[in-house]
């Protein structure tokens, strides 16, 4: 069990320091800081460090041929960003988007997205300890992209690791 | 050495600009070399080529690197002593220098890419230029190229120890305090090897408020009377070997000459023109040559621009023209794309709004628009260059395969200061280089064969670039023998490209050659490669939305012509509607548009649709089932049909809804935060701020090739192509 707990803690220090560069293992424990938001009754959280901007629902270009959560891209001020329905991706089905839908644009690596959900909720602070591991029992290779579990006030609060989820 | 006290990445941009230059002064030396391949140089031909020489010495010395500055300065010693006619121009001379020039470059390269080159690379050229010095210029000219330049080639120093009279001419460059050089201890020194009789040569020192007092302006002229060898003089000098002009003479039981040898300080600018009243204003040109760069702490990389800006050829308007990093001319060019569509997006909206108030346009409106049409005309201008520093290479080219392949060819450009987009300049060097090379390797009769049909015994290539509307047409021809038909489709049918019993006309024969995979030569040879030729440069030519097209006569030769965009930061496109989808098209491949008549069109069979148009039969692609794009015009009676040129001279129908218009377009690229989307090579932003897929119409006709051989699922409907993915 202890062993578990040190490899939860270093996928999520990695899932930090992706694309920010802050925060290591192995330095003393600095608060991490996370954005989190809504899909459907479930909140996740991203590394605040990676996000770029937060944005409301525009109509995407749609790009042919692509997985059902690729919806297209639109023009962030002169770039090209692809936006992905985060929903889709987790196989729940494409997001009905409405005006009120958030998009969080991040930059992943070399590469800026962004990522469709339903609501932005809060930024959560919180120490690498609280970041716990995702439970090993149901944990298939597919859901790599899981990195840590936040037991919030109002609920528990699942990382993401946006590199893996749209690697 | 020249890192000292100044920090890394100074000292990395020098070096970068270094190498810069290194490079601008090989294309230059290139370009006379070539021309002395034709004829002797004049003066200033040859002084170019010396001022190239000692522009890289200067700069190499700076930067430590020994292998070059040896080189060079055997190489400039050569060319010293051709200035002074000390040696006749001859061709084996000239050919010598061609040599050298490549060496050179080769060593320049070698040090940018910051690896040795073996011990005896230069070896051989060396021996070559002591063995024409000695020719031509006497034993003491060969000693003293050979001696300083520690090559191999060096001869022993060949001097009696008897007393013998040196005549000493010192001219420093302007730069010489700069590098805490201090000319007393270097008099001092030589006065210890004997009897040393100095004279200064003041005539350069300009009145006292024109005088920068961090130059120098004095030379001097020493006697040296002494029992010493050209080597123990050299090595007083060593140190300032790089900035300063040296020519030491024996001139023992002759009569010291009373003044300076012009010739001989030739390229130092600073003492050249003695007899003329420019002196002053040359030296000062010098200085404000220099003073725009950041001072560094030694004379590092101030030393090849003061030496290029001390050329005796140099006028005050070198400095009409600034270098600047192409990323941030990059960044200009996109900033000011950004400004052309926030341009267009208010320029529609002013225009809804003047609609809304019924009011004439807003004020300014059309103003705004043509200066920012005419701004992103400058910007594209300032990435514009002659294709020149390209066609510069192909002399050179064609000489050695000529020579190699045992063929008399004349090379004849013309059109050289047609200008294109820098990136575009890059990638035409390959293609270029490739279809030379094939008109030299397959095109072109040995002398002989070409008397016996009663041609000219020497071959012409022609290589030119105009403008013709948005595009640039750099054409290749050649009055070689043309395109051996039979054998090109029997190997085209041997290797499978054409089945063996298809008949194709021509022009269809002549378009074999651009097949993946093709090679005519019955013998692979190292020229025309192994058969990736023109295939290759038919692919890099469409990576740059240009198009290559052949034209063979037998017997009178073959021409190829490459139409090619001017830039690739913008396009003139096409938009077209598909559903609500917007695709733009470029407009340099589309034909045509029609709406075809029902007669017109025909099923082969349920996927592949045909459409008639003045006898000829073209393939159909519907972008809407190739896309899935939903409430788009299927039947292309009821919509467009617009023709497009694929490679090979093919043509496609492409069936969209309607044509929007016609709009330069800026060139996003899709894949900085995307993998590559089959069918589509970028992305532009229209007037509304949305963003619309430029088509990729090569990648479009291979897509249905390949639903149509059944690499896909027999019934690939829109929800299982999706699935495939």
């Amino acid at each position: 069990m202890q062993t578990d707990m040190h490899a939860a803690q270093a996928d999520a220090s990695a899932a930090i320091a992706m694309g920010s560069g802050h925060a290591s293992a192995d330095t003393a424990p600095e608060p991490c800081q996370f954005i989190s938001f809504t899909l459907g009754d479930d909140e996740y959280a991203i590394d605040i460090m990676a996000v770029r901007e937060i944005k409301g629902w525009t109509d995407t270009t749609p790009l042919p041929n692509q997985p059902a959560h690729v919806l297209g891209v639109l023009n962030l001020r002169g770039a090209i960003v692809p936006i992905m329905d985060l929903r889709s991706r987790f196989g729940q089905g494409m997001t009905e988007t409405t005006p009120m839908h958030v998009v969080i644009i991040v930059n992943v690596g070399e590469r800026t997205f962004g990522i469709l959900v339903d609501a932005v909720s809060d930024i959560l602070t919180v120490e690498p300890a609280e970041i716990k591991g995702v439970p090993d029992n149901d944990r298939t290779g597919s859901e790599a992209y899981l990195s840590g579990i936040i037991n919030a006030d109002h609920g528990m609060v699942v990382v993401l690791s946006l590199r893996e989820l749209f690697q | 050495m020249s890192s000292d006290g100044s920090s890394g990445s100074d000292f990395e941009r020098f070096r970068v600009t270094f190498f810069e230059e290194c490079n601008e002064i090989l294309a230059d030396l290139e370009v006379h070399l070539t021309q002395l391949q034709e004829e002797a140089l004049d003066v200033e031909g040859l002084n170019a080529v010396f001022r190239a020489a000692h522009s890289i010495k200067a700069g190499a010395g700076a930067f430590g690197f020994t292998r070059l500055v040896t080189f060079t300065h055997s190489f400039e010693a050569l060319l010293d002593k051709l200035r002074d006619g000390q040696i006749e121009q001859s061709p084996h001379i000239a050919d010598v220098l061609i040599r050298g020039g490549d060496i050179l470059a080769e060593l320049v390269t070698a040090a940018q890419e910051e690896r040795e080159v073996a011990a005896d690379f230069t070896a051989p050229i060396l021996a070559e230029i002591a063995e024409v010095m000695d020719e031509g210029g006497g034993a003491a000219a060969v000693a003293s190229a050979a001696a300083a330049a520690v090559g191999p080639a060096s001869a022993a120093d060949v001097e009696p120890n008897g007393p013998r009279s040196w005549q000493i001419t010192l001219a420093p460059g302007p730069d010489l305090f700069k590098n805490a050089t201090e000319p007393l201890l270097l008099i001092r020194e030589l006065q210890g090897l004997g009897d040393l009789i100095v004279r200064c040569n003041s005539d350069a020192l300009p009145t006292l408020r024109r005088m920068d007092p961090e130059l120098s302006y004095l030379g001097w002229v020493f006697t040296l009377e002494s029992t010493c060898t050209r080597q123990d003089i050299q090595e007083v000098f060593e140190f300032v070997d790089d900035t300063c002009s040296i020519d030491i003479e024996d001139v023992t039981g002759r009569t010291p000459r009373a003044t300076t040898s012009q010739e001989e300080e030739d390229g130092f600018g600073l003492f050249e023109p003695l007899e003329s009243d420019s002196a002053p204003e040359a030296g000062m040109a010098q200085a404000e040559g220099g003073q725009p760069a950041p001072a560094p702490p030694v004379g590092a990389a101030r030393a090849p621009a003061a030496a290029a800006a001390g050329a005796p050829a140099s006028k005050p308007a070198a400095a009409s023209s600034i270098r600047v990093e192409l990323n941030r001319i990059d960044r200009l060019v996109n900033t000011v794309g950004e400004l052309v569509i926030t341009q267009a997006m208010l320029s529609q909206e002013l225009g809804e709004l003047a609609d809304y108030l019924g009011r004439q346009p807003i004020a300014g409106q059309e103003a705004l628009a043509a200066l920012t049409r005419e701004l992103q005309e400058c910007v594209m201008a300032i990435r514009m260059q002659p294709v020149k520093s390209v066609f510069a290479r192909m002399p050179r080219l064609v000489r050695d395969l000529s020579g190699k392949l045992g063929k008399k060819i004349n090379l004849r450009m013309s059109g050289e200061h047609t200008e294109v987009d820098k990136t575009i300049i890059e990638e035409l060097a390959d293609p270029l280089t490739h279809m030379i090379r094939n008109s030299i390797d397959h095109g072109m009769e040995m002398p002989a064969d070409r008397v016996a049909v009663g041609k000219p015994e020497e071959g012409t290539i022609e290589l030119s670039a105009a403008h013709v509307g948005g595009n640039i047409v750099i054409s290749v021809s050649d009055d070689g023998a043309g395109i051996n038909r039979e054998r090109v489709l029997r190997k085209a049918m041997e290797k499978g490209i054409v089945p063996a019993d298809a008949v194709l006309s021509d022009h269809e024969i002549d378009e074999l050659i651009f097949a993946p995979g093709f090679s005519t030569a019955d013998q692979v040879t190292d020229i025309s490669g192994r058969g990736v030729g023109m295939d290759v440069v038919r692919r890099n030519i469409m990576g740059i939305g240009g198009r290559i097209q052949v034209t063979s006569h037998p017997a009178r030769g073959t021409r190829f012509n490459l139409l090619i965009p001017l830039t690739l930061a913008v396009l003139d496109g096409m938009i077209v509607a598909v559903g609500n989808q917007r695709y733009i098209l470029p407009i340099t491949s589309i034909v045509e548009s029609f709406r075809p008549d029902p007669t017109q069109l025909r099923f082969l069979d349920d996927r592949t649709q045909l459409v008639s148009i003045r006898g000829e039969f073209i393939r159909i692609i519907k972008l809407c089932d190739l896309f899935h794009v939903p409430d788009a015009v299927h039947d292309p009676a009821r919509g467009l049909v617009v023709l497009v040129e694929v490679a090979g001279g093919g043509k496609v129908g492409i069936v969209v809804d309607e044509l929007i218009g016609q709009q330069q377009i800026v060139i996003k690229s899709l894949n900085d935060n995307f993998d590559p989307v089959e069918g589509i090579s970028g992305a532009t932003i229209l007037g509304n701020g949305k963003v619309a897929l430029i088509l990729d119409i090569e990648q479009l006709a291979i897509m249905r090739a390949d639903v149509s051989s059944g690499r896909l699922p027999p019934d690939p409907g829109p929800a299982a192509l999706v699935a495939a993915e």
